[in-house]
């Protein structure tokens, strides 16, 4: 155990080398990188916002079922099935009737595995609808890869919007990410009050262009709406979409220099633009209610037809208001609203304070360690606490070389790796203090030492290193930067201990083999 | 100069009633008294404020936050008298202004004189998911552990080990009910590295019963786990000591975020030591492991 051929010297040595480099980069700034790594801060070490956001299924469910509602009642008219009591039942199931002599025709038509109205989706083997029939009723729910289906795709969306927005307010190298099929995750650095981002991503912001009707009642084809800030009574509108946000092609906050008010102008494509004239052509003296997720930003009345393909909304905004909806209306709706579930906002000041205190534990627990060992070991103290300072540097080397993120529990992590590490020195030290009292010749000793106390090492190490596996996998955020410094310490411990502390050892042992008492 | 070996063995049967007591308190403690779970398992917000106006005290915060009407308000000191914890029971409910009113209203009774630095707001959905895989990490840990110990050793020695381990969670989280600890994330972590540790020291001295079995089959195994105990002793103190030095200055140096954290380690180390020697031998001895449980593995 104790022979090391000039190769493997030299190879230990360059790993060493590499990775003492790497660990050092961290700390000084060089004109010539030929390497741009760097050690990432935790969220909770240089202060910044985490946010998780679920998304609101639930109108994107209904707007299927209602689709697919008008899509049957087209294809039996053209087919010519008579059917009765078509309807969506708990906003979840679409029931209709069919006469008894034509049940397996449909039910055939449902189950085809081409069926333009039931799609089939041959990765799953299953349809996008379940169906049941009680006598001559059918039942259509939502299979469960259907639901999938719908979740995915709304969540795609959404998270292209939520990308779009946030890239609009500048932060700093966001990460946003993809959490299941109905949630998304959010990292923004170095965001101490995360406010606006949560005020924009609370928005669906779909837009639309309404008439204020005349009706003092709700009717089929109108509804009562209030406005965004309350300056009016609410107010009668029609249902009847005249154009929405997906026409916008760019929106930006102005100054109405007539009126001396900031305003947001929009430019629409040539179909809203052909629309919007239309419509401002028939309809001048009436009042026009532009409705932002469901409330009325502003009411105006038309007073010419608006022919150019743009326009602007006035509604008592602030720059920064206008600003904002703006941004809003650029990047477009949301399929359905998100919800924020869980946040987690760490100021800059407060992660600048863990990272002191965490280095400050760090260097004091170092330092009692190698007191420790050097009083309790001599000479081979010296050596484990060589290897000790080797493998921290190794560690934060290969985590640079990762670009590995650490967190406060990460340091923690590294602390406790210190403290650990010296275990399989000590194991091997305490055996190799055995192997002596039997065992003349001291290199012979030394290497039975070194034998004889490989599996204890080896299975103590397994079991911390599958204590940190589970982590890794079950932990989030911080508590996944624990588990990766404790994983990769594992390595970096058994590492320095086999090559360099049995390096440092093997020559002092042949150097001094006929002193006595050598440990 | 061989040094002498102590009788650990004489004491089994008194500190297996110490452990089977404590043990017992605890899961008493546990079903009866619970946990103190903090916004990760319990959902609700957690601010930490730090004041730069003297006249801000923890009274004037209370009576302030109590008249927002957020549910269970409670604020206390954290690590020093400038700063304060508030955590109250009552989430987001989707507003995203939350956090900003709570700022205005906040500052309309007390002054500008603070600022938040940390800001933590759990759902009750992601709360409840975040305490089950909690649990799953700790449960399959132990599972891990004991179909690892398994295959090294045989399942006399897996199953000392495991309740070892489980002796070691239980009175820990024992210690956290008893003095109403907060119980985090950090702690679910805190808990999984004591299995790991917990089980490392085991490890190593069962390496030693086994290698002692082998050499000797003239000795009773109660005799047999005191050498094998007696000849790590030396390394368990050691390896104890300089992994306390480390978290002992978490502990002290870390920061407030780190506390809970350290001490749970803290007394998960100090438990595991003890565990290896008298919950993990003990059942060697009671399961009366002799040379042929393992001379008839190594037949297999």
């Amino acid at each position: 155990m104790l022979y090391f051929s000039k190769t493997r010297i030299l190879l230990v040595s360059l790993f060493t080398i590499i990775l003492v480099y790497l660990t050092l980069s961290n700390f000084i700034k060089t004109e010539s990188n030929w390497h741009d790594k760097k050690i990432n801060l935790g969220l909770d070490l240089q202060g910044g916002s985490y946010l998780l956001l679920e998304i609101d299924n639930n109108p994107v469910i209904i707007q299927t079922l209602q689709n697919k509602l008008s899509t049957l009642r087209k294809f039996f008219k053209n087919e010519k099935i008579n059917f009765k009591n078509l309807k969506i039942e708990n906003d979840k199931t679409i029931i209709f009737s069919i006469e008894n002599n034509l049940i397996d025709e449909v039910k055939k038509i449902f189950e085809e595995k081409n069926s333009d109205i039931n799609p089939y989706y041959e990765q799953f083997k299953t349809h996008q609808f379940d169906l049941e029939i009680l006598n001559n009723q059918f039942q259509l729910n939502l299979s469960k890869y259907g639901l999938i289906e719908i979740k995915n795709a709304s969540l795609d969306q959404a998270l292209e919007i939520v990308r779009r927005r946030i890239d609009e307010v500048g932060t700093n190298e966001p990460n946003i990410l993809r959490r299941g099929n109905d949630r998304i995750l959010v990292e923004l650095p170095g965001l101490d009050d995360p406010m606006r981002v949560k005020k924009l991503l609370g928005k669906t912001a779909n837009l639309a262009f309404r008439f204020v009707t005349q009706n003092s009642e709700e009717t089929f084809g109108s509804e009562k709406l209030m406005f965004e800030d309350d300056s009016e009574e609410a107010v009668m509108v029609s249902k009847r979409i005249i154009l929405n946000g997906n026409n916008l092609i760019d929106a930006q906050p102005n100054m109405d220099t007539e009126v001396n008010e900031t305003v947001v102008s929009f430019t629409l494509d040539r179909v809203g633009a052909k629309r919007f004239g239309k419509a401002t052509t028939s309809g001048i003296g009436k009042r026009l209610a532009i409705v932002l997720d469901g409330k009325i930003i502003s009411a105006p009345v038309i007073r010419e037809a608006i022919v150019g393909g743009g326009g602007q909304i006035s509604g008592g905004f602030t720059f920064q208001s206008a600003t904002d909806l703006a941004l809003l209306l650029r990047s477009g709706a949301l399929p359905a609203p998100l919800n924020i579930i869980e946040e987690r906002t760490v100021g800059p000041d407060l992660g600048q304070d863990s990272i002191n205190a965490g280095v400050f534990a760090l260097t004091i627990g170092f330092l009692l360690v190698i007191i420790f060992m050097f009083f309790k070991y001599k000479v081979f103290g010296i050596i484990a606490n060589i290897t000790l300072i080797l493998n921290l540097f190794l560690l934060v080397g290969i985590l640079t070389l990762f670009e590995a993120t650490l967190t406060l529990p990460g340091i923690a992590g590294i602390i406790l790796t210190v403290g650990m590490a010296v275990d399989a020195n000590v194991l091997i030290f305490e055996r190799i203090k055995e192997e002596i009292k039997s065992e003349k010749n001291q290199i012979i000793a030394f290497d039975s030492g070194y034998i004889r106390s490989k599996s204890a090492i080896i299975d103590a190490n397994i079991t911390t290193l599958i204590a940190a596996i589970i982590l890794f996998f079950m932990g989030s955020g911080p508590i996944k930067g624990f588990s990766v410094t404790l994983g990769v310490g594992i390595f970096t411990t058994l590492f320095s201990v086999y090559f360099i502390a049995r390096l440092l050892t093997s020559i002092y042992v042949v150097k001094n083999k006929n002193k006595e008492n050598l440990i | 100069m061989e040094k002498k070996e102590i009788a650990f063995n004489k004491f089994y049967k008194l500190f297996n009633l110490i452990s089977v007591f404590l043990v017992l308190i605890s899961i008493i403690l546990l079903i009866f008294k619970g946990l103190n779970y903090g916004v990760d398992f319990k959902g609700g917000t957690l601010i930490e404020l730090r004041s730069n106006d003297s006249q801000i005290s923890i009274t004037k915060l209370r009576g302030s936050l109590l008249n927002m009407k957020l549910g269970d308000v409670s604020v206390k000191q954290f690590g020093n008298e400038n700063d304060y914890l508030i955590k109250f029971e009552k989430k987001n409910d989707n507003n995203p202004n939350f956090i900003q009113e709570i700022k205005e209203d906040l500052t309309k009774s007390v002054g500008p004189g603070f600022n938040f630095r940390r800001v933590e707001n759990v759902g009750p959905k992601v709360s409840a998911e975040l305490l089950r895989s909690g649990i799953i990490a700790i449960l399959l840990s132990l599972a891990a552990m004991l179909f690892y110990i398994w295959i090294r050793f045989e399942w006399q020695f897996s199953l000392g080990a495991i309740v070892a381990l489980i002796h070691d969670v239980l009175i820990t989280l024992g210690v956290f009910s008893l003095f109403n600890l907060e119980i985090n994330l950090s702690i679910v972590a805190a808990v999984l590295t004591i299995v790991g540790y917990s089980m490392n020291d085991t490890v190593v001295i069962f390496d030693r019963v086994r290698e002692n079995l082998k050499k000797f089959s003239d000795i009773k195994i109660f005799n047999l786990t005191n050498i094998s105990i007696n000849e790590t002793l030396s390394r368990t103190v050691i390896t104890s000591i300089t992994t306390l030095l480390a978290l002992l200055s978490i502990y002290f140096l870390g920061g407030e975020i780190l506390k809970g954290f350290s001490l749970a380690m803290i007394l998960g180390v100090v438990f595991g030591t003890y565990s290896s020697i008298y919950i993990a031998n003990p059942i060697l001895v009671l399961l009366k492991v002799s040379q042929r449980t393992i001379v008839k593995e190594d037949k297999d």
